[in-house]
């Protein structure tokens, strides 16, 4: 299913629409699940079985279980809610940009330094 | 009647919860940001606003893709905030104001904005972060709150034209209450800035100055670009300008620049930081 209307291509982006919001509804309700620290334990405890009760598919649990972020994204996660989970990894955004466009983590901030000069 | 004495727009980034709790204002990466504020405080004691009205935007915390509202207000005696997922410090509760957030909503729907009303809400880095920039040096946010949540996490967005509106109609609001108030409305967001994708950490410093400028004597200049076009513009979190937007129109008539900041980069956002003074 996709919808009607025509979308407009802009590079290296994906906006979050009805599409992917239905594609990504199980990974992205796990990811919301991660706002309780009890949640998070428990899916520390057993990654597969609480990928199994939020009914994520294989697609989904293979990114997850992969940590690949543009991988996450296709599967129609949402950035805010996929933060969560990165949060669990101990990765903050700088990590997960540097991990999107293929740079270290060094190389992304300095991108960004540059930017503002 | 309740007194609008001007807006104050901010970029929020859980970054800066974690710098606030780890005392990093003067750490060299973090000194071009947090030296914009003592201005900010300044002009606040000399305001002396009762009530802060915060337009933001909640990043799944509160809402889930199984409700989402495109406007949400709160409407709760009191407003907590959570770790979010990441284990940040948490705030302390902020009061609200129910007498104000019912009149904002009776108003805001008689005008045609179909919202939806938050008798519980909690409240995410968005709102608790600018607070705490505002306020550091009280243990509680002095102030009482009215939370209005304007959607960014999935599409369809409402447009830059009717964020606007939305703003005026809120604006209007506030200024009809029978109260002897003073209201500080608060935008948090943006500015340019793009977590997710492979154009991540987009930023674009040109129309983010240009945006700002436009607040004070063109207000309604950015409502000309559709959300695609904002978004292309100023990244898929750089459309949280909208929040600036809407506490811009909030302002009746012309402001006055009070203080500007805008320095790149806090983490992975273009920071900006406004205080626009009613002219009256």
């Amino acid at each position: 299913m996709s919808s009607v209307r025509q979308k407009r291509e802009i590079p290296g982006t994906a906006v979050f629409d009805g599409d992917l919001a239905q594609k990504g509804y199980a990974l992205n309700k796990m990811c919301f699940s991660f706002n309780s620290a009890d949640n998070r334990a428990e899916f520390q405890r057993d990654e597969h079985a609480y990928c199994r009760k939020y009914g994520l598919n294989e697609e989904q649990e293979s990114v997850i279980r992969n940590r690949d972020v543009l991988g996450l994204l296709a599967a129609g996660g949402n950035v805010y809610y996929l933060a969560k989970f990165a949060g669990i990894l101990g990765l903050d955004v700088q990590d997960l940009g540097a991990a999107q466009t293929g740079m270290t983590k060094d190389e992304f901030k300095a991108m960004l330094v540059a930017a503002g000069k | 009647m309740a007194k609008i004495v001007g807006g104050i727009t901010t970029s929020h980034v859980p970054a800066i919860g974690r710098a606030i709790a780890g005392n990093l204002q003067q750490d060299p990466y973090w000194k071009p940001f947090f030296d914009g504020f003592p201005p900010v405080h300044d002009w606040l004691a000399k305001v002396k606003p009762d009530i802060a009205v915060v337009v933001y935007n909640d990043h799944g915390l509160n809402f889930f893709l199984d409700k989402m509202p495109t406007f949400a207000v709160g409407a709760a005696p009191e407003y907590q905030n959570a770790d979010e997922g990441w284990g940040i410090p948490t705030l302390p509760p902020y009061a609200g104001n129910q007498a104000l957030s019912w009149h904002v909503i009776n108003e805001l729907v008689e005008k045609e904005f179909d919202l939806t009303t938050c008798q519980e809400m909690l409240v995410d880095h968005a709102f608790s972060l600018p607070l705490k920039l505002l306020w550091p040096n009280e243990e509680r946010c002095p102030v009482q709150t009215v939370p209005v949540c304007i959607n960014t996490v999935q599409y369809p967005l409402p447009s830059a034209k009717r964020c606007f509106k939305l703003g005026k109609a809120l604006g209007e609001a506030i200024a009809s209450w029978d109260e002897d108030l003073r209201v500080v409305v608060i935008g948090t967001g943006g500015l340019s800035h793009q977590l997710d994708g492979k154009r991540a950490g987009f930023v674009n410093k040109d129309f983010d100055l240009a945006f700002m400028e436009s607040l004070i004597n063109d207000p309604e200049w950015a409502t000309k670009y559709s959300i695609e076009e904002l978004v292309e513009l100023t990244g898929t979190q750089g459309v949280e300008l909208l929040m600036w937007l809407a506490t811009r129109a909030a302002l009746p008539g012309k402001v006055r620049k009070v203080h500007a900041n805008y320095h790149i980069p806090i983490s992975n956002t273009a920071a900006g930081l406004m205080v626009m003074e009613c002219a009256d």
